[in-house]
């Protein structure tokens, strides 16, 4: 395939890429959202903030 | 090597930050090739086009999703049995994941369903159970959520669990028995294209990026339950300072 | 006297159908005093099923057609909003706790509850949904269907949803409990609302109501253990 005709799909672009797309996303943002959990729930027990 | 010695929040912990990243790494290395075998590899499908390659996500997520709610349920069984806090704590960790990954399924799912059968969505029997999966996710997530008192919302949340887990077979073969009522003969919206071993490896490698994956994010999950459920233990002080120093 | 006679004389524990028996009349006597609140609850079953066709109209073969899956849809909700009372008061002034600590195993005093609850609750909708049902256009065949299929239907409803209503015990959030009964009300409602249409096509709707009827025996077990359990968590 070339460049091209990988990013569209046969025409199917939106979909193909949508889906792909938005599993990225789903991921990357679970992956950011847990470690500033995390983060937040070390500096707590750390002492360094005062629990909610 | 007692294996029960790592039951206490205490002791799991720095367990699970040592065994995170070797999951995290061994995902990422399972999606480079999969989405290699997925995007380019594997050959164009005569029937359907380019747009099958959405079954590469779909099917991963869709089984992670049914697989995360067996495995919650496990945990949620073991935390009654033994009265185990740390095994309340992993299926709480879980639930959130196991609920990404069912709103995935029906996502690609559906953006998979509208070049090939016409419509986002069309009620047919997978797709329906996998959006009843998802509202006993949320109902285990928001039951949880509304117990304060710590150990009740572990347990009534495991008893809802283990509940769900009996009743998804159930439901998902009254949801099969409902589709085939009311569609008579036709399209099996469940067909895929006859499968290359290409596609069928790019699926598998797919499938263990993600279980993988949700282990790895369980596992810094859980991390940050530990700390937050456990914050007035004196052991949770140190680990947390002890991390802050190591980096 | 010497241990074994102390023994002997002692009486024997309550039997559980006598839990089951003692539950219910009261419950039943508790019900009834509250009548109004009881009319209300079917009262609002009429009333959202009388609702579908002014939002989707009256054209009779539409409705017809959509009969089976609203009567069935109606029942669920009536029987989801009369959910909290089978719990609630008795949590509120601690006869619930004085239950868990009787002497008669709290399954069989929860099962007599739920039993006087649906008696309560589900039955006047079994005998109100063949009147609604002409309502709707359906024959003899389907109405007889559809008043069998919700009267071996609703119990399991009530015994489900007891599950749920012991699991959120004292909590104020009444859409939780939606959230949690609904997903497993979805099987009834396919084959209660399914039977009909099968009698419908011509053939026989056996395989449905016996269905509904093997999910009400498994329900009677499973359900009665699993809310005592969630009672006793609520309890703790």
């Amino acid at each position: 395939m070339s460049i091209a005709e990988f990013f569209s799909m046969g025409g199917y672009g939106f979909y193909v890429w949508g889906s792909y797309a938005a599993c990225a996303l789903a991921i990357a943002a679970e992956i950011v959202l847990v470690r500033a959990r995390l983060s937040a729930a070390r500096r707590v027990a750390g002492g360094r903030e005062p629990s909610q | 090597m007692n294996w029960f010695r790592f039951a206490s929040p205490a002791s799991f912990y720095p367990l699970a930050a040592r065994l995170t990243p070797w999951f995290g790494g061994a995902a990422a290395v399972f999606a480079a090739a999969g989405l290699y075998l997925g995007l380019i590899a594997a050959p164009t499908d005569a029937q359907q086009g380019e747009s099958y390659r959405i079954i590469f996500v779909h099917v991963a997520t869709a089984w992670m999703s049914m697989f995360i709610y067996l495995v919650m349920a496990f945990w949620c069984a073991m935390s009654l049995m033994f009265n185990a806090r740390l095994a309340a704590m992993m299926a709480q960790a879980l639930a959130p994941t196991g609920a990404l990954f069912t709103a995935l399924a029906l996502i690609t799912g559906a953006l998979w369903g509208k070049p090939t059968w016409g419509t986002y969505w069309a009620w047919d029997a997978r797709m329906t159970s996998e959006l009843i999966l998802l509202f006993l996710y949320f109902g285990y997530m928001a039951l949880r959520q509304a117990i304060d008192e710590p150990r009740r919302a572990d347990r009534a949340s495991a008893l809802l669990a283990l509940v769900g887990a009996v009743n998804v077979p159930i439901i998902y073969f009254s949801v099969k028995w409902w589709n085939t009522l009311h569609q008579g003969a036709s399209v099996s919206l469940t067909s895929a294209p006859t499968m290359a071993a290409v596609m069928l490896a790019g699926m598998l490698l797919m499938a263990l990026a993600a279980w993988f994956y949700s282990i790895a994010i369980a596992l810094t999950r859980v991390r940050a339950i530990i700390l937050e459920r456990e914050r007035h233990a004196g052991w949770a002080g140190e680990v947390a300072l002890a991390a802050k120093a190591a980096r | 006297m010497t241990a074994v006679e102390a023994e002997a004389q002692a009486p024997s524990p309550p039997g559980a159908w006598h839990g089951v028996a003692w539950a219910m009349r009261r419950d039943l006597r508790l019900a009834l005093r509250s009548k109004a609140e009881l009319g209300v609850q079917l009262l609002f079953y009429v009333m959202v099923v009388a609702l579908v066709p002014l939002g989707v109209g009256p054209d009779p073969a539409l409705l017809r057609a959509l009969g089976p899956g609203v009567l069935w849809i109606a029942a669920l909700l009536a029987s989801l909003l009369a959910l909290p009372r089978l719990f609630a008061m008795d949590f509120a002034d601690g006869t619930l706790e004085q239950m868990a600590l009787s002497p008669y195993p709290l399954p069989a005093l929860i099962s007599g509850k739920i039993a006087a609850h649906w008696l309560a609750t589900g039955l006047p909708l079994v005998a109100a949904s063949p009147l609604l049902g002409l309502q709707f256009g359906l024959g003899r065949d389907e109405l007889t269907v559809l008043a069998l299929g919700l009267l071996l239907g609703t119990p399991t409803l009530s015994l489900m949803g007891a599950v749920g209503a012991a699991l959120t015990l004292g909590l104020r959030n009444g859409a939780l409990l939606a959230l949690l009964v609904l997903p497993l009300y979805v099987p009834v409602l396919i084959f209660g609302a399914g039977a009909v249409d099968t009698v419908r096509t011509g053939l026989g709707a056996t395989a449905e109501l016996s269905l509904l009827a093997a999910a009400l025996m498994a329900s009677l077990v499973g359900a009665t253990l699993a809310a005592a359990a969630a009672v006793r968590m609520a309890l703790d």
